[in-house]
């Protein structure tokens, strides 16, 4: 779907599939995942606790924990290949080329070193500055992301920062090489409520000042729907649907989707949470065959439970959903 | 700070209060200081002007106080045994424990912390795992044993090193050192290897432990997120978190090399402080007792004042200036 375009997306993942060896046999936490992320651009993940979002973040700069890895597929930064590249490689484009953004500001910075330092050695590792300059580039970083005061609380531990100031440092640690891309991992859960939208509006004008593209994923639908681009919906594992935001919140056509989306009446609900639809994700062990949906689907049918559905396009979205299968589609809808 | 300082200072007093109420007291319940100094025949008159050059005739505060007051400037009477002062007879073995105790403990931290780092980085490495198991026995075997098995393969059947004693030892003001000749140093190797070898096992697990704990830190993983050096986030991050806690078990390990030194000390007739308690335990020389206790309470009490204020200068958390924290949204 990408190949006929001019210009190569910025991010590319084809066919992801993460695997965990146990004693009982592989799990597969992230199977054929394909998507990809065009400069600039914010891609909005979403789905329930377990749907694998993490873990393709992880895969895409690197850092599965062992056992977990890799068992197939590939991950492109500008066209050139980042899964099969070296420890020392990798490490290299991380923070430099693809910057990271994790869940709990709190636990994110290394207690014992002030933010200053934390900035710097991020800074001088990546970029050949001074330490000088990487210092006042660190105080410019902080001033950008709304911390007063930049010049004194540069040398402040991380215990000195409320959780919104913390999270703040954290993105422009993220931000500090400009990087193209930014994975940000549910950014604002771990925040006071009170907050989280200016953390995710902070997030989005620097990532767009500084020309860096987002893959951002939250439980929010609210922040989707105001900051995401496009969105992926992932269902154990594997993306259901994805497509232009609008789209797929106002017509989505994965019964899942249609699920998630079946509260939220207006586009502009602020914050909308994913609703619960009845039953359970299926756990990795028990993944059942066809459409990994089929037990808790309200449109479920025969080829449901045997063949396991690809994504298809759907106008402007692809869904991965026998319903949109192109011969099936008249005789078997409604 | 200075509160904090001043905190730490008062309980250390009041530990060190309590230690000597104990050492006190075994003056009143172990033995019979009169009997033990004139044998079984004495008459009373013996007895009384004894009990009274000893102050035992006085009442129990006022000989408590007299202890205290005595202690603190360093007296702590005559010897039964020996029939000299004890504080000379502790200064005489002073420095063969503590210099040996201080070789142990260096030993301990600078073989254990590399050791536990590298099982904990390394953690499936075949040399890990043979550190560990071979450390499985260095915890399970008593000292004692250790120490005789080396004397029988060291001393006896190759016969490289010295079995006893501190070789020959210089002396420099009131202090003998075993640091300037070759047989001091040789006699230092094996006592000095029983006695760090539990420590040092435990501190290369503790540092281990910890060091997996740390790694699986968020801000590790946030560390490598942004893309820093494995160096960088094993020696510098990783590693400096893992030794806010070792700190305050290689701290109270040190004193514990110093207590335990008494086993070491017997088994290689090591002339320190822990043989002249076991010497001065057989012979009830209560004296002597008290003032061993008073003296490695003193070193407990001091490493913990210190580690306190270490771990204050390592870990930023424990100096909070309220008055930046929180403010802002
Ligand atoms: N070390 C592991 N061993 C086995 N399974 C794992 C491991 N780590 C993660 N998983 C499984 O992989 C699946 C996907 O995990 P992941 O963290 O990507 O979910 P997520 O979509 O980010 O969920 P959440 O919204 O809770 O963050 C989960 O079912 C999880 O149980
Ligand atoms: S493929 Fe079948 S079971 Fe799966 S979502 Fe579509 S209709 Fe439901
Ligand atoms: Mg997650």
């Amino acid at each position: 779907m990408t190949s006929t375009r001019a210009n190569r997306p910025l991010l590319e993942v084809r066919n992801l599939r993460v695997e965990f060896p146990t004693r009982r046999g592989t799990l597969v936490a992230v199977d054929d995942v394909s998507f990809h992320i065009d400069a600039g651009e914010v891609l909005g993940v979403v789905g329930e606790s377990g749907a694998g979002k993490s873990l393709t973040g992880a895969a895409i700069i690197g850092l599965l924990e062992p056992p977990g890895r890799i068992a197939g597929g590939e991950v492109r930064l500008e066209d050139k290949r980042i899964d099969n590249l070296s420890a020392e490689h990798l490490r290299r484009i991380r923070g430099r080329q693809i910057g990271a953004v994790f869940q709990d500001p709190l636990t994110s910075l290394d207690p014992l070193f002030t933010v200053g330092q934390q900035l710097v050695e991020t800074i001088m590792t990546h970029l050949d500055l001074s330490e000088a300059q990487a210092r006042s580039r660190a105080i410019e970083l902080l001033r950008e992301v709304g911390i007063p005061g930049a010049e004194r609380r540069i040398d402040h531990y991380p215990h000195q920062f409320s959780g919104g100031m913390r999270q703040r440092v954290v993105i422009a640690l993220a931000l500090c090489a400009q990087p193209r891309l930014i994975i940000a991992d549910e950014p604002t859960t771990a925040l006071d409520v009170s907050i989280q939208a200016q953390i995710i509006t902070l997030l989005k004008r620097l990532c767009r000042e500084h020309g860096a593209a987002v893959m951002l994923v939250t439980h929010d639908m609210g922040v989707i729907a105001e900051t995401a681009d496009r969105v992926a919906v992932m269902y154990a594992g594997r993306i259901a649907e994805i497509g232009p935001v609008g789209e797929v919140i106002r017509k989505p056509r994965h019964p899942y989707t249609i699920g998630l989306m079946g509260s939220i009446p207006k586009l502009d609900r602020a914050v909308a949470r994913l609703v619960q639809i009845e039953g359970a994700m299926p756990r990795l062990t028990a993944i059942p065959t066809g459409c990994a949906f089929n037990p808790r689907c309200p449109k479920v049918f025969e080829r449901c439970r045997h063949e396991r559905p690809d994504l298809m396009p759907v106008e402007t979205n692809h869904a991965a959903c026998w319903l949109h299968a192109p011969t099936l589609t008249e005789a078997t809808r409604g | 700070m200075i509160a904090y300082i001043i905190q730490r200072l008062l309980q250390s007093v009041l530990v060190m209060a309590a230690v000597g109420f104990v050492a006190f007291s075994l003056f009143a319940y172990v033995g019979d200081p009169i009997t033990i100094m004139l044998g079984q025949d004495y008459n009373e008159t013996e007895r009384a002007r004894l009990a009274a050059q000893l102050g035992l005739d006085r009442p129990f505060y006022v000989q408590f106080a007299n202890f205290v007051a005595n202690a603190v400037q360093g007296d702590f009477g005559i010897s039964y045994r020996l029939a000299r002062p004890v504080n000379a007879v502790i200064r005489e073995r002073l420095p063969a424990t503590l210099e040996l105790s201080l070789i142990a403990a260096f030993l301990a931290l600078a073989v254990g912390v590399p050791m536990g780092v590298y099982t904990g980085l390394k953690r499936d490495s075949w040399l890990s795992r043979f550190f560990l198991t071979v450390s499985l026995i260095g915890v399970s075997l008593p000292t004692f044993l250790i120490g005789i098995l080396l004397i029988l393969v060291f001393a006896v059947i190759l016969g490289w090193l010295p079995s006893f004693g501190r070789g020959e030892t210089v002396q420099l003001g009131w202090w003998t050192t075993g640091f300037f000749t070759k047989s001091g140093l040789k006699a230092l190797i094996l006592p000095s290897i029983t006695l760090c070898l539990f420590q040092l096992t435990l501190i290369m697990r503790l540092v281990r432990s910890e060091m997996l704990e740390v790694l699986r830190t968020d801000y590790i993983k946030f560390a490598r997120a942004r893309g820093l050096r494995d160096r960088a986030v094993h020696f510098r991050h990783a590693l400096r978190n893992t030794l806010v806690p070792v700190i305050t078990i290689a701290g109270l390990q040190l004193g514990a090399i110093i207590a335990f030194a008494i086993i070491t000390e017997t088994v290689f007739q090591w002339p320190g402080m822990g043989l002249l308690f076991i010497q001065s335990v057989s012979a009830t020389d209560i004296p002597v007792m008290a003032a061993y206790l008073c003296l490695i309470s003193f070193v407990f009490v001091v490493i913990n004042f210190v580690v306190d204020l270490l771990y204050y200068a390592v870990d930023p958390r424990l100096r909070v200036d309220r008055g930046a924290v929180g403010g802002h949204g």
